[in-house]
């Protein structure tokens, strides 16, 4: 039997405060266990929370770079659940009035687009960070308290495919507003995902999973795919899909089964004594508003119909602001749009990767790469010469035109010079000279080859040739 | 005589004389502790290396450097944190629990100077109207002994009745400063919500608890509320709403003051005993001038059920924090859910569990609307009730509680009864708004209280009302038996 | 509401991770009985339309701005702290079925 895939993810989001959403600690990774608390995050007898403003501004951007409806009127609820790293045993979220609701974004998977509904953004504090040992758990509670944004998606999503755009989109536009470093490998971003599936044609969703421990996107997919095919392969054994959590496991990239959820969770849902509604006047959304970057769709088509770049590099060089800028800036160098991105998403994206590191944790910045491409179009530089002076430049920086005068790497283009190597190679070389008149064309490419070790690579490819063409010629 | 029979200004003309120094009031209290206590039992622990220390030091300070209530000893109620003093709720589960800050009426009285002497017993987590609750040891009322304090703040109530110390700070949820205030003939301020800091409050219903204090008469008490009322950024329900000099407005007049008094109030449940002097005290009213005009507050009836549900709601969030893990009792357990259940049972008493679970039913799926909805619902009728009173009246006037202080072990098995002795109390927090209890007479020789309920951040006016009565009686001059052990 | 059964006590007092005893459960199913019986007066009253209070005073937007103050010492975050180990705190095994 064929069936449909259906997928909501749940995703949430470390927002990068200075300070914790309702205490001053500081909202840091990485630091010591145990030292960024306050007797707030400890949950000590007595303490209280105050919302910290820019959590709120935060909230508010994200929530409108995702086409939401703002609640104008919005309060914080206490979710109520006993485990080691929630202090409270309450977590202090949003319950029936989220910051916003009602929002979409749009995917691209093939040549298809499509439209992902998101049901709603909420803020909420996350928990500490809890190691589990065989004997006792240990808890670290720096993290208690850090900013989060939680948003739901609907079950618009029919592949795995799509749940892989939806996250890289969502990804690339919270990026855009500067909320968030979404970095999932820090926990800045992480994916739950609920997948069911039913008979094609049928309306009702089929009982649904919920997968955790998914630790990338493409883990998302892989789990996903997976757990399409478990449950087709349960149903048509006969059997049912029962509800319940299941765990990713990433070395054998299966799902395995965590707990059997019985009934709902009963978390006790109420309003936060503690804190007062949140009234957002039309003022503070344009303030806000005003602060949304040109997302990634608007500067897809821009880098199309200004740069006319082709479809695919404007959504590759988009998919990161980061990028995305640094393109703008090289282009604004002087630079040729093309060959600045065929460079970002070559050799710059090559050694990025190469090196597991992000673009400013580089030497390499927009004028040295521009002022590079620019000597490649002016001939003055060969694109393997290029290749030794973008080495200088991303991992010392610099200025290109400098790197290549220190090196001596500009290309040789005096005539004088190259024929004079040329008649060298050629009076060494009166065996080629007699094959390239038999009509073996090859040939020449080996003299080709001879003048450029002579010249170190610098000589001007093109000049070579023309040189050669005319000495042989002459011979 | 005791010296704590003796007025704020009093105390301080004495010191100013220097027949006393600020470390000779502070070694009253503890003598008077030591002489006393052991039969009131209304101290937990004891600050006193620190505060006779502190007095020294702070007798070297120049008079003119010093406020109204500086070197002024001062008990706290164990529910509000001290850094360094054991705060205990009066429960198991916070035995030995050293704060690690203080709460905000805590700083505010240490810049005014006031000495802490030490902690007061209570109702566990506040839960209780008799102090018969406190898992340390029973507080007895300082005019009978045979007789509950009150509470939950008994000991904070008991401590100044007996002369330990002046003035004390208590809280209150449902009438737990009026209530016990009221049973031991002393003086016992609930402000407006949102008029005292909140921070560092053990927390026991967020939405209705607050800070305040208990003295011998109403001009020390104007006095120590200015001294920790106002807004504080560690609470966002603390209003930011000027504090007035309250014994500036303490002005001896009440003369066509419009006084309401809810026939709810007197009605059947009330003893005749307390009927008597109340109204007693509502004709002195007359007779200084007020205006005094029969009302309703027709919903009252049921403020006591919506505020058995939503305090409980609350306290159920609010004690989850309790599980032994990061401060207090900690059960032997081999698991983690061993660790929660042991340690919460061992830990808290049963009428903290009875209200746990009474707050957990009403917050579950298939109950809060029914429990938790609807009882917010009736607050909301409940505080229109006193909206509408007052747009017509500047006070409504009439007994704290129903009767005089019951005996001890009474009423223990017996729940319902306890909390109906908060009938005439839970409404004013529901609403939110500020009342006072003062002695007003006896019956059978144990105190009465009157309530005195003002509008929104009207504390002023309370107080007058009510220094006008002090001043006309002399009630709050009468002292306990207790006064005469030495 | 129909009567609180010893069976939802126990369940409630799981939700509260109170660990109670049978006779324990019986005598709260009795004493939270009482309770609820009383509290079904407010059935009474007709609350349609009546808007819930949480807060009674009617303060909004109380927020605080994004500056960061420097953690606790970890020897002061663990004062109270029964169970520790390399500066984590410490609690018995997780056991999850």
């Amino acid at each position: 039997m064929n069936y449909e895939t259906v997928i909501g993810l749940e995703v949430h989001v470390e927002l990068k405060t200075k300070s914790k959403i309702f205490s001053p600690s500081p909202n840091q990774f990485g630091s010591e266990p145990n030292t960024n608390t306050s007797v707030i995050d400890l949950g000590y007898p007595g303490v209280l929370p105050v919302v910290n403003k820019e959590v709120v501004n935060y909230g508010m951007r994200a929530a409108l770079a995702l086409n939401m409806h703002i609640n104008k009127q919005t309060k914080f609820d206490r979710k109520n659940y006993f485990y080691p790293d929630n202090p409270k045993a309450y977590q202090i979220s949003q319950f029936d009035k989220p910051i916003g609701e009602h929002g979409w974004i749009e995917i691209e998977v093939g040549e298809e687009k499509k439209r992902i509904g998101i049901t709603r953004i909420h803020m909420e504090e996350d928990a500490g960070k809890l190691f589990h040992g065989k004997n006792s758990s240990l808890i670290d509670f720096n993290r208690q308290g850090t900013p989060l944004l939680e948003i739901v998606s609907e079950p618009d999503m029919r592949t795995p495919e799509e749940a892989y755009a939806y996250l890289e989109k969502l990804k690339a536009i919270i990026q855009y507003t500067g909320v968030s470093d979404v970095r999932m490998e820090e926990g800045s971003l992480r994916c739950d995902a609920n997948i069911s599936i039913r008979p094609y044609g049928q309306k009702e969703f089929g009982v649904k999973t919920e997968l955790k421990n998914l630790n990338s996107f493409s883990f998302v997919r892989k789990g996903l795919e997976y757990e399409e095919q478990r449950q087709a392969a349960v149903l048509n054994a006969g059997g049912e899909i029962k509800q319940e959590t299941r765990r990713f496991d990433e070395k054998t990239g299966k799902t395995i089964l965590m707990r059997v959820k019985e009934g709902t969770d009963d978390y006790r849902y109420f309003p936060e004594p503690d804190l007062v509604d949140i009234v957002i006047d039309d003022e503070w959304l344009e303030r806000e508003k005003a602060l949304i970057p040109e997302l990634p769709d608007a500067r897809k088509e821009r880098y199309v119909s200004e740069f006319g770049l082709p479809a695919y590099d404007a959504h590759v060089l988009t998919l990161s602001k980061e990028t995305a800028d640094f393109f703008e800036a090289t282009v604004a160098t002087g630079a040729d749009a093309k060959l600045s991105s065929n460079w970002l998403m070559g050799e710059v994206s090559a050694y990025l990767n190469a090196e597991q590191k992000e673009l400013s944790e580089t030497a390499l910045t927009p004028e040295g790469l521009g002022g590079m491409i620019k000597l490649i179009s002016a001939g003055t530089i060969s694109s393997k010469i290029a290749k030794k002076v973008f080495k200088e430049l991303v991992t010392n920086g610099g200025n290109a035109e400098k790197i290549v005068k220190e090196k001596g790497l500009v290309q040789i283009s005096d005539e004088g010079a190259l024929l004079k190597m040329v008649t060298e190679v050629l009076d060494n070389n009166a065996q080629s000279i007699e094959d390239f008149k038999n009509g073996k064309d090859r040939a020449i490419g080996y003299l080709v080859g001879q003048i450029m070790k002579a010249s170190r690579g610098q000589a001007n490819p093109q000049l070579v040739n023309k040189l050669l063409l005319q000495e042989i010629q002459k011979r | 005589m005791s010296l704590f029979k003796k007025s704020a200004a009093e105390l301080q003309e004495l010191l100013h004389s220097k027949e006393v120094t600020i470390a000779d009031l502070a070694q009253e209290a503890y003598d008077r502790i030591d002489a006393v206590d052991g039969e009131v039992g209304a101290f937990l622990a004891l600050n006193k290396e620190n505060a006779l220390a502190q007095a020294k030091e702070m007798d070297e300070v120049p008079f003119e450097k010093r406020g109204p209530l500086y070197g002024l000893p001062i008990g706290i109620k164990d529910n509000i944190v001290t850094e360094g003093l054991e705060t205990t709720c009066a429960s198991k589960i916070l035995e030995g629990f050293n704060p690690i800050y203080n709460a905000t009426v805590v700083e505010k009285l240490k810049e005014a100077g006031m000495v802490t002497i030490g902690k007061l017993n209570m109702d566990e987590f506040a839960m209780g109207s008799a102090t018969e609750n406190s898992a340390i040891k029973p507080v007895h009322n300082p005019w009978n002994f045979a007789h509950v304090p009150g509470g939950s703040s008994g000991g904070s109530a008991a401590a100044v009745a007996a002369g330990e110390v002046p003035f004390s700070l208590g809280s209150d949820t449902g009438g737990s400063i009026r209530q016990p205030a009221a049973y031991c003939g002393v003086v016992g301020m609930k402000p407006t919500y949102g008029r005292v800091s909140r921070y560092g409050l053990v927390a026991f219903a967020s939405s209705l608890d607050q800070i305040g204090p208990i003295t011998r008469n109403v001009r020390d008490n104007a006095l120590i509320l200015e001294t920790i009322a106002g807004v504080d950024e560690h609470d966002s329900t603390s209003a930011n709403v000027e504090v007035p000099h309250y014994v500036d407005q303490l002005t001896g007049d009440i003369r066509g003051l419009k006084v309401a008094v809810p026939k709810e109030y007197l009605a059947e449940g009330v003893s005749d005993g307390v009927r008597k002097v109340v109204l007693a005290a509502i004709d002195q009213l007359k007779e200084l001038g007020a205006t005094v005009d029969e009302v309703s507050l027709p919903h009252s009836k049921y403020a006591l059920a919506a505020y058995y549900i939503l305090s409980s709601s609350e306290a159920s969030s609010n004690l989850s924090r309790f599980d032994g893990i990061r401060y207090g009792y900690q059960a032997k357990a081999s698991n983690l859910d061993e660790l929660y259940t042991k340690t919460r049972a061992e830990g808290f008493g049963d009428e903290v569990k009875r209200r746990i679970m009474l707050g957990t039913y009403s917050l579950s799926a298939g109950t809060y609307d029914a429990y938790y909805k609807k009882a917010q619902q009736v607050r909301t009728l409940i505080k229109q009730d006193f909206d509408q009173v007052f747009e017509k009246y500047d006070v409504i006037v009439g007994p704290t509680t129903p009767t005089t202080a019951f005996k001890l072990g009474e009423n223990i098995d017996d729940p319902m009864t306890v909390y109906a002795n908060d009938i005439l109390t839970v409404p004013i927090n529901l609403a939110g708004v500020p009342a006072i209890s003062i002695p007003c007479g006896f019956d059978n020789g144990l105190p009465v209280g009157l309530q005195i309920i003002g509008k929104y951040f009207e504390e002023g006016t309370v107080y007058r009302v009510a220094d006008v009565f002090e001043q006309a009686t002399d009630f709050h001059e009468k002292t306990p038996q207790t006064w005469e052990v030495k | 509401m129909e009567k609180l059964s010893k069976e939802q006590v126990k369940h409630v007092a799981n939700l509260a991770r109170l660990a109670i005893t049978e006779e324990e459960a019986e005598k709260f199913t009795a004493q939270l009985g009482a309770i609820t019986d009383f509290a079904e007066q407010l059935n009474e009253l007709d609350t349609t339309n009546v808007e819930p209070t949480t807060h009674v005073l009617p303060l909004v937007n109380v927020l605080r701005e994004d500056v960061a103050v420097k953690g606790l010492d970890r020897e002061v975050m663990m004062k109270n702290v029964k169970d520790q180990q390399d500066g984590l705190v410490k609690v018995p095994p997780i056991i999850t079925e």
